[in-house]
């Protein structure tokens, strides 16, 4: 499995000039505040927009190109997004919302496996209920395990703790940190809570007004940021 | 009672609906999702038949499918069958008369689909195709029951332009909207009455049936 490899480039409708790597295993947490564009690199990664310029690589597999004209559609990506407002698919179960993202696999194998992956987040008594009857919590889970359905190359992750109340929130950080350590894929994770980024990402890309200002491991980042605008969206103090 | 028009008006409002359906689907989704130049005028065309008098929409439809028309000429040409003063002509008629009562709904419906669940559908593996069928459909379907139902339940009513372009024709032209007018001219009025009763009940029955999808879809919404 290769690196995940971004480089996005746009004037415009959001102003875009991001770069970074993301190898398997590794979470990335892009940084900024709300509008800095981050969801937007994370849309732009999973094909459901395309920029101006730029080429997003997974290992030797080009996924855009914008010189070449190369732009593989999303549902060929085999990217596993989990959404802000989890986005599951209101009329059908939560088995529903999982097996429906396993087009990859035979008919046959898809409720078997559908239900192991509910089990594996932990909600595989809640299989036959519909969205509308779980909780916030609940909610995030069948979503995880709707990315995760896919046998996703890529994990991207937009905020996904948002809508979580904060007892719960802690218990989904770790699980969700021991989820991305076991499916061993470059993972992104969009945030503008800072601890949160710390206390999952190997690495951390700041964005501020759609460019990367800084790239670098939460600690060492932290410690030296660099600039004003970088100790600013990091909450620390500028030593430089 | 005037049972071919009722029989008559039945058939129109069953084709009128089950035609326009796929029409309104593909111009009340574009609304919904598309972002396209002329976007706007595209929805003032499709409201227009709303604001139009219907004998200005019939006299315009009778122009354009006129046999001396090359339109109608050569509709006339390729099928055998004139489009005025016929059932074919009065079903054109009441399909564009009617496309604001079957786009609105379904455009309303498809907007209702927050776009996040659809790019979920993408990045679940889903094509175009598939993300239409398996979760655009079934999130849209009050708004699909609706539309249908508003279609048929308008066109038993309609009166103007279908006078307009198919005169009054026993069992070919005549619906019951036409009967009740011709039963007031001719002093019949326990058969206008009898006829209008009908037409009210059916219409009851139709709208109430709307109301409830739209009460059970704003709930599901909710919920």
């Amino acid at each position: 499995m290769g690196a995940l490899d971004v480089k996005l480039k746009q004037s415009g409708p959001v102003a875009l000039d991001v770069s970074f790597r993301c190898a398997p295993g590794e979470v990335v947490a892009l940084l900024g505040a709300s509008g800095s564009g981050k969801t937007t690199t994370l849309k732009a990664i999973a094909g459901l927009l395309k920029t101006k310029f730029g080429r997003v690589t997974l290992g030797d597999d080009v996924w855009f190109d914008a010189e070449t004209g190369v732009f593989m559609r999303p549902e060929l990506r085999r990217v596993g997004f989990v959404f802000q407002d989890y986005a599951l698919f209101p009329h059908l179960s939560v088995h529903g919302n999982v097996s429906l993202a396993m087009g990859h696999v035979g008919a046959a194998e898809r409720p078997e496996r559908a239900m192991t992956i509910l089990e594996r987040v932990g909600i595989g008594a809640l299989a036959g209920q519909r969205p509308s009857q779980l909780s916030g919590g609940e909610r995030q889970r069948v979503a995880i395990a709707r990315a995760l359905a896919r046998d996703p190359k890529v994990l991207l992750l937009d905020e996904p703790f948002s809508a979580i109340d904060r007892p719960a929130r802690q218990r989904l950080k770790s699980e969700v940190r021991a989820l991305a350590a076991a499916v061993a894929v470059p993972v992104v994770l969009v945030t503008h809570d800072i601890d949160e980024a710390a206390a999952m990402a190997t690495r951390m890309v700041v964005i501020d007004a759609g460019r990367t200002i800084a790239n670098g491991a939460p600690q060492d980042l932290m410690a030296n940021p660099g600039t004003a605008r970088v100790a600013e969206i990091l909450g620390v103090g500028a030593k430089d | 009672m005037d049972w071919p028009a009722f029989s008559l008006s039945l058939k129109l409002a069953f084709w009128t609906a089950l035609l326009l359906l796929p029409v309104a689907l593909a111009i009340g989704r574009a609304l919904a999702f598309g972002q396209f130049r002329g976007k706007s005028l595209m929805e003032a065309l499709v409201l227009l038949p709303l604001v139009l008098p219907p004998t200005v929409l019939g006299f315009y439809l009778l122009t354009i499918l006129s046999p001396k028309s090359s339109l109608g000429g050569g509709l006339l040409a390729a099928t055998g069958t004139p489009f005025v003063f016929s059932f074919p002509g009065i079903l054109v008629a009441s399909i564009i008369a009617n496309i604001p009562f079957a786009v609105q709904p379904i455009a309303r419906a498809f907007e209702a689909i927050p776009e996040s669940v659809r790019e979920a559908a993408f990045v679940s593996g889903l094509t175009r195709s598939a993300t239409f069928q398996k979760i655009e459909l079934p999130l849209a379907w009050p708004g699909i029951v609706t539309a249908l139902a508003l279609a048929f339940a308008h066109t038993l009513g309609e009166f103007g332009v279908v006078l307009m372009m198919g005169g009054n024709i026993p069992g070919e032209t005549r619906t019951m909207a036409i009967s009740v007018y011709d039963a007031v001219q001719g002093f019949k009025f326990p058969e206008a009455a009898v006829m209008s009763g009908v037409l009210v009940v059916i219409s009851t029955v139709v709208v109430t049936l709307v109301v409830a999808l739209s009460r059970d879809a704003a709930g599901t919404r909710r919920r």
